[in-house]
């Protein structure tokens, strides 16, 4: 299959923290002022590097956010363990600088050769930063092209994007399941997702969908399998570990 | 001049045992985190063959058994990944790319690496010969699992582990280097961590 265009050098550039915002108690969304920034695809990444006063760096990736016309945004989870996200998710500040460069992936973007097809996202965790990106840009380019969002999260009061998603702006179809605890009154999926509910939710495989599966390493994995058990193409079904994580 | 990030400390700095062993912009786990563009796909032994093509043709193929019955060696690596991951002493089962070549007649200086799913990976032959680079089936003392690239995958350890690629099935032979799947979606073409090529123009 064709690549896209690839552009010259990725070099590093300085982003200035424009607003920050809480998407849940361990979920942060950074606005980047990035002066010269190339532009960016829905579902691209980027990778942000921290430099510390003795000169020590470290680098991770970051999902892109926002959709393509927009200011530039990622969106992080803080880790337990993590060096780089507790510092974005609880240390920055509006008007800190630190060092991006990206865009990067051309494989996990939307829209994907033929762009009629139906688009089924499914997200774990974290996994659904990327989807906002593809969602934000499908209504800003005002496809129609049927759209799901599958998302498991471990409880309600995890779900990244929550008032973004339920807001009827458009004819998205969202489906949660809820891993660990489900409110009172709950009456939407509970615990991972299954074969079954795969089946349910997902686009019969003759109305030729394309499918985007983006979380942790176990959900990804039975997910994928699951949408080829239901007679998906593997070519028709692209991947990302986490949503920090893209590329190889 | 990089700025500097307003209250980052960091707290990964290598460790006495980690050092000069941790490539530029890299961290190390001790996890082995999994990447792939699609589906793991699940290949029977059965069927699995390994082979050499150059210009089209088939110069030579190995059964499961084939490669089995070929010395195999306990390769012990620090392997990194493009998304900035690196485990260190990993230990895998294999058979040297140079057993498998010594096996042709060729004079190609390149390969692409072609594996179940369709993906492939280019790679100087001089990269994958002169003990650089192995066929893995196993790690850790047990079958090399699927979502790691099993029943086989390419191990050449001095590169960005995307040129190890997984479920790889065998080598085209090349006279002219020819970009595989990441290399055309604007990742490096060669891949040396030590030198940070990550992505085109790196």
């Amino acid at each position: 299959m064709a690549g896209t265009a690839v552009r010259g050098r990725l070099t590093w550039q300085v982003a200035t923290v424009g607003s920050v915002s809480d998407e849940t108690a361990s979920v942060r969304t950074l606005e980047l002022d990035v002066p010269g920034w190339a532009g960016h695809q829905a579902g691209q990444h980027l990778d942000v590097r921290l430099t510390a006063d003795d000169g020590y760096v470290a680098e991770r990736s970051y999902s892109i956010a926002s959709a393509p016309d927009e200011p530039v945004m990622i969106t992080v989870e803080r880790l337990a363990d993590g060096e780089v996200s507790p510092y974005l998710t609880e240390e920055v500040r509006p008007g800190d600088d630190f060092e991006i460069r990206g865009p990067i992936g051309g494989y996990f973007v939307w829209p994907w050769q033929d762009p009629d097809s139906p688009l089924l996202l499914l997200a774990g965790g974290s996994g659904v930063v990327p989807f906002r990106s593809i969602l934000r840009h499908r209504a800003k380019i005002g496809s129609t092209v049927p759209a799901r969002l599958l998302y498991s999260a471990r409880s309600l009061p995890d779900v990244i994007y929550h008032a973004e998603l339920a807001t009827p702006r458009d004819d998205v179809e969202v489906i949660y399941t809820l891993t660990r605890q489900q409110p009172a009154g709950w009456t939407g999926h509970s615990g991972r997702v299954t074969d079954a509910l795969l089946g349910e939710v997902a686009w019969p495989p003759g109305q030729h969908p394309i499918a985007y599966v983006c979380g942790p390493t176990a959900f990804v994995e039975s997910v994928a399998a699951g949408l080829v058990g239901l007679g998906y193409p593997p070519d028709r079904v692209k991947t990302e570990r986490y949503g920090g994580v893209g590329g190889p | 001049m990089s700025p500097i990030s307003r209250g980052f400390h960091g707290r990964r700095r290598e460790s006495p045992a980690e050092t000069g062993r941790v490539p530029p912009g890299q961290y190390v786990t001790t996890d082995f985190p999994v990447l792939s563009a699609g589906p793991t796909p699940h290949t029977e032994l059965t069927g699995w063959t390994f082979t050499i093509r150059q210009a089209g043709d088939t110069i030579k193929s190995w059964t499961w058994e084939d490669m089995r019955a070929l010395p195999a060696e306990e390769v012990t690596a620090d392997i990194h990944c493009v998304t900035k991951w690196s485990k260190l002493d990993t230990r895998w089962q294999a058979v040297s790319i140079d057993t498998l070549l010594a096996q042709v007649e060729h004079d190609a200086p390149y390969a692409l690496a072609f594996s179940d799913g369709g993906y492939t990976t280019n790679l100087p032959v001089a990269d994958i010969t002169g003990g650089q680079a192995w066929l893995a089936f196993g790690y850790d003392g047990a079958p090399l699992q699927p979502e790691h690239g099993g029943p086989a995958r390419l191990l050449v350890p001095h590169l960005y582990f995307w040129k190890s690629a997984k479920w790889v099935r065998g080598l085209e032979l090349l006279a002219a280097d020819e970009p595989g799947f990441w290399e055309r979606y604007g990742y490096h073409n060669y891949g040396d961590p030590w030198r940070e090529q990550r992505y085109a123009g790196d």
